[in-house]
């Protein structure tokens, strides 16, 4: 090994060890702050505590968000999942013209501002006449999950070979029959991996939902925002590691069923 | 394939193309529709179409001095990620087994926490008696406990920490494509490592690289709840503008035309970034 390798190792094995600890630092610093028994966020913290997660229970409005944005979450992943996969299956089957233009239609919610579509649906939904709070929610959380259900699904059905299907009805199996025995164990891993990051998507969305919550409709982030303005207390860092312990199940969950690696493709 | 499967399947050709019916149509009436009306409303005046909201925008030294906030900061943001990226990128590519995996974890875990989670977390960290602080000041670098909190370094390393990911993955999905033995082939073909990399292995990065930044560029231009919480009022972007706009002064006027400044900066964003990495030859 020359100097100058050696060097590059040494930069990028360092980068890296300083890289995770940087990324991890909210998640554990969020963590101790939670089970420590000042309410200042003093680190390390005087003493321990698990008051603030006795809090969360009386805390005003934060379950109630947290019921709501399951809600909006789980069916507006469910409807991307339906949709996405029909549109999926039109645009790499299909040949027609512009598919490409369809494509990237449906995965550009991804690419422009948050706050810009939420503003353009604020004065779009107005006009159609949707006022209220938890339909405009769900029909916006739609089009924020659509581009991770598509994007996903269509790189995998892309990978799939059609004439086995046609070969599982060659040898007998009828055509729905081909299709759940052939098709949709290759696209399991996909919709795992998209209905993962489409769900996550719909939970943490500030810049859209916060133009359609009123008094009563709040989304989680949005309660969480308030209560850190308003009056910050480790209550909130309770809550928080509640969410991330429950992406550490989502990821180990991730891990067994398609594998770490799978979950990083990009 | 073969024209016997294409046989096989044409029938079914005639109805494929409707399947991407119900969700084209969704996203046209929900998203596109919305966005062409902002996009009307903000040329349109009392007498027909009128591009004065925008003249009184770019007129204004306030708005320019709010677009360079936000280029600033974008600038900041892509340029730490891209330096502490690109290394771990490789990390990640060469690393097997458990340490591999504790990076994979490290990266994709983080993602998967909302971005009020981790801004919050940073609130703590970067106060005045924050690890930051307390770091520096006991490696020598700071005399005395500084506030990172409110400040414009603050923010970049609160919004670098939640983009991060956004530019080590793109890198990695294209270095974990190249062949492992091209380093070997450079150097037993006599090319030395710094040779190696420059001609090889940077060239073929570069598509990842373009599509990271892209990526962490415009999402730095459009966040909104990290500067609210790290940076405050004081330091308005165009994204914290346009929301304030709407939220808090009540001003639609304002808050369209700073929205449609958004919308083209991203657009523009997107077509650069197609632009350069057809022009580099790898897929976008």
């Amino acid at each position: 090994m020359t100097g100058v390798e050696r060097l590059g190792t040494w930069l990028v094995w360092t980068m890296a060890a300083l890289c995770a600890v940087f990324l991890l630092t909210p998640l554990v610093v969020t963590s101790v702050v939670s089970f420590g028994s000042s309410a200042v966020f003093t680190l390390p913290p005087p003493g321990w505590s698990m008051r603030w997660y006795e809090r969360l229970l009386v805390a005003r409005g934060l379950m109630e968000s947290l019921a709501t944005s399951l809600q909006i979450a789980m069916l507006s992943t469910a409807i991307s999942l339906v949709l996405g996969t029909l549109c999926a299956i039109g645009l790499v089957r299909g040949q027609f013209p512009g598919r490409d233009a369809i494509s990237t239609f449906l995965v550009s919610p991804l690419m422009l501002p948050g706050l810009v579509i939420g503003i353009a649906m604020l004065q779009g939904f107005k006009v159609m006449g949707l006022r209220a709070a938890w339909p405009s929610l769900l029909v916006a959380h739609v089009v924020i999950t659509m581009p991770y259900v598509l994007r996903t699904v269509q790189s995998a059905l892309s990978l799939f070979d059609f004439t086995m299907l046609d070969a599982a009805r060659t040898l007998g199996c009828s055509y729905l029959r081909a299709v759940w025995r052939v098709l949709v164990p290759a696209l399991a891993p996909a919709y795992l991996t998209s209905g993962m990051f489409a769900f996550l998507a719909s939970m943490d969305n500030y810049p859209v939902s916060i133009f359609f919550t009123d008094a009563w409709t709040k989304t989680l982030p949005i309660q969480m925002l308030q209560f850190v303005e308003e009056r910050p207390d480790p209550t909130i860092a309770a809550i928080s590691t509640g969410l991330i312990l429950l992406a550490v199940l989502a990821l180990i969950i991730g891990d067994r069923l398609v594998g770490l690696r799978r979950l990083a493709d990009f | 394939m073969t024209t016997a499967a294409d046989n096989s399947t044409r029938p079914q050709r005639d109805w494929t193309a409707m399947l991407t019916v119900p969700a084209v149509a969704y996203l046209a009436v929900i998203y596109l529709m919305p966005l062409v009306w902002l996009l009307t409303k903000s040329v349109s005046g009392p007498d027909g179409f009128s591009i004065e909201p925008f003249m009184h925008f770019f007129s204004d030294p306030y708005s320019w001095r709010v677009m360079t906030n936000t280029v600033t900061i974008a600038v900041g943001v892509t340029l730490v990620c891209l330096i502490v990226g690109y290394p771990v990128a490789f990390a990640l590519a060469w690393s097997r087994g458990i340490v591999q995996a504790a990076l994979l974890v490290a990266i994709i875990l983080p993602l998967s926490i909302g971005v009020v989670v981790k801004a919050f977390a940073w609130q703590i960290v970067l106060r005045r008696d924050g690890i930051v602080s307390q770091i520096l000041v006991g490696l020598g670098i700071w005399s005395e406990p500084q506030r990172l909190l409110f400040t414009e370094t603050g923010l970049i390393l609160g919004a670098a920490n939640v983009f991060l990911p956004f530019m080590i993955l793109p890198i990695y999905s294209v270095l974990k494509l190249i062949d492992p033995h091209l380093r070997e082939a450079g150097a037993t073909l006599g090319a030395s490592p710094l040779y190696t990399f420059r001609h090889i292995v940077l060239p073929l990065t570069l598509p990842g690289a373009v599509s990271g930044i892209a990526f962490v560029f415009s999402m730095s231009v459009s966040m909104f709840v990290i500067p609210s919480l790290l940076i405050g009022d004081r330091f308005q972007t165009l994204s914290t503008l346009t929301g304030r706009s709407f939220l808090l002064m009540r001003d639609e006027r304002l808050g369209s035309t700073t929205a449609v400044v958004l919308l083209a900066i991203a657009v523009a964003i997107v077509l650069a970034s197609t632009w350069i990495s057809r022009r580099l030859g790898g897929r976008s």
